[in-house]
């Protein structure tokens, strides 16, 4: 009776773990044994070369590191413009009753939409000759600032980590609102009895109670963004000469374009190594500044 | 001595340059989305040209022509196909890994939990790579199957962790009553646990169709096919091979775009539920 009953439980859970265990597991194992060959993913042999991929990756490929520092540019923008952003709005919206459902339905529509929508759309915005911001900005008498904002090498990249930003800031807003909302009313009117203005009242009560939601916050930019890519690809796809290269865009490009599947495996156990310990430091950090 | 008036008027200097700065970050959220609609609606030869906001003539016939034509119909009908067996296989499969976990004991079941949970937070960058190699070695390239199973791999994790937090606070005694009155487990599965559940399959739901309907990675790299291929992948096939049709693009690109409106638009309760609640256990 008891092993029928056992069996039962099994069955429940058992389409879930059959294809946890054959779409995410084994692809899991194999990220770190193909890491160590050099493959070209057609061929029924593979080469071993045990660290070999890791050392070129390290010290060989500049591209890679070059994409890396791409990446981490894009994150420190959303990390500062994009966050500030949410934050300011979601502070507006806290103390403006009216019309808050509508701008919370509203900056939330650029995260629902896809990264290929957003990117082939604001392409067309950011066009050099026939887009519309450049256009405008003729109009406005600012011509000497148009440009070719995603082919521009010194643009391009600055340019696809805005509108990255454009399109993440719904996020922080929604999780910021949500933490400013369960802030009691009561503590605020208790500090304006004694005597507090709304400088205070945001330093000493708004701010110290949001650091918690903050972290978290700056965790998930940071883990989101570093590994942001389809946007790139559908806005620039990595150029204008590599200047828009990020981490998971190499990978794809190792796979598909070298077809060096085991190379493309190192990378992403490199890269999965570094969001790790670049998580791990944020909350170590966090858990300081709580203290604080 | 600074007047009642004083403050008013301060205060309503704010509120005019609060009320401001959102409509102005309103606007850039949604300028974008009419400009793509207008610009789907001018000819080719207009395109490059016609700079307004609203074109004199509303050429809706580059729709017709995106959808027959480019193959935006078809593209349409895969994503809808795709999002739909991806829901309905995740709601069965995630509710009665959950409930399984809720509810019952079994050897390993924490084990197992544990690792469903660690997936969802720990990200493999390029796990791409591994998946290409397994579905070519199951012989699932460039089939639909092989990517609806990718899908539902993709969003068990998430919606497993929501629907046993919801089961976890469902009372059990009408579950305990059933199961007196000889309801197997499946029974009290199908019966109770499944309609008690609405709420939250609805944010389930929500969050594997926009997943899916939006994905981009996986339909690369499986899909040669064109004929299989979901939206956003065609958008970048067509955009490779009809470089300048910027009309029949931003047709095929509101074509894709506006259901995830439209559902975010009616369902936007829910998603706000779910991105809060997920946010603020985390």
């Amino acid at each position: 009776m008891r092993l029928k009953s056992t069996l039962e439980n099994y069955l429940f859970v058992s389409p879930a773990a059959l294809i946890f265990l054959i779409f995410y597991i084994i692809p899991f194992i194999w990220v770190f044994q193909l890491g160590m060959y050099e493959w070209d993913g057609i061929l029924p042999t593979k080469v071993f070369v045990g660290m070999g991929n890791f050392k070129e990756i390290i010290f060989e490929d500049k591209i890679w590191w070059n994409s890396m520092l791409n990446a981490g540019y894009i994150t420190l923008i959303a990390l500062t413009l994009q966050n500030a952003l949410a934050f300011l709005l979601a502070w507006a919206c806290d103390r403006e009753i009216r019309m808050k459902n509508f701008y919370r339905l509203v900056f939330f529509i650029p995260p629902v939409l896809s990264e290929v929508v957003v990117g082939l759309v604001w392409q067309w915005i950011l066009d050099g000759n026939y887009g519309l911001l450049n256009h405008w900005l003729i109009q406005l008498g600012l011509g000497n600032l148009a440009r070719n904002w995603l082919s521009d090498p010194s643009s391009a990249l600055t340019t696809v980590a805005i509108v990255h930003s454009w399109k993440g800031f719904g996020w922080g807003f929604l999780i910021f609102l949500a933490g400013l909302q369960t802030i009691p009313h009561e503590l605020y009117e208790a500090a304006r009895v004694d005597g507090a203005n709304a400088w205070h009242c945001f330093r000493k009560i708004t701010l110290p109670l949001m650091v918690p939601v903050a972290v978290l916050v700056g965790i998930l930019t940071v883990l989101g963004t570093m590994q942001a890519f389809i946007l790139i690809i559908a806005m620039t796809d990595g150029g204008p000469a590599y200047h828009t290269q990020v981490p998971v865009l190499r990978i794809l490009a190792s796979m598909r374009g070298s077809s060096r599947f085991g190379y493309a495996c190192a990378q992403g156990i490199s890269f999965g190594l570094i969001l790790v310990v670049i998580s791990f430091i944020q909350y170590r950090f966090s858990n300081k500044a709580r203290q604080a | 001595m600074k007047t009642a008036g004083y403050y008013k008027t301060k205060k309503a200097i704010l509120n005019l340059f609060i009320h401001l700065f959102l409509i102005s970050v309103a606007i850039t959220c949604l300028l974008p989305l009419f400009w793509m609609v207008s610009s789907s609606l001018k000819t080719q030869e207009t395109i490059f040209s016609d700079m307004s906001l609203i074109p004199k003539e509303l050429h809706f016939a580059n729709y017709i022509l995106a959808w027959k034509e480019g193959g935006f119909g078809r593209y349409f009908l895969n994503s809808l196909f795709y999002t739909a067996s991806v829901v309905v296989a995740i709601i069965f499969v995630a509710s009665l890994a959950a409930y399984a976990f809720s509810r019952f004991r079994f050897p390993g079941k924490n084990i197992l939990f544990f690792m469903f949970m660690a997936a969802m937070m720990i990200p493999i960058p390029g796990s791409f790579v591994p998946l290409y190699v397994l579905l070519s070695k199951l012989h699932l390239r460039d089939t639909a199957l092989g990517y609806i199973l990718c899908m539902v791999n993709v969003g068990l994790s998430t919606s497993i962790f929501l629907l046993k937090t919801f089961f976890d606070k469902l009372p059990r005694e009408l579950e305990d009553a059933a199961r007196i009155d000889g309801c197997s487990k499946f029974g009290i599965w199908w019966h109770m646990a499944l309609p008690l559940a609405k709420p939250v399959l609805a944010v389930v739901v929500i969050f594997n169709a926009l997943n899916v309907w939006n994905e981009y990675v996986l339909a690369l790299i499986i899909f040669d096919n064109k004929n299989l291929m979901p939206l956003q992948r065609a958008l970048m096939v067509f955009q490779g091979e009809f470089l300048t049709q910027y009309p029949l693009l931003m047709a095929g690109l509101t074509i894709t775009a506006l259901p995830i409106i439209i559902v975010y638009l009616l369902m936007q309760k829910y998603i706000v539920k779910g991105v809060t609640s997920g946010a603020l256990f985390g």
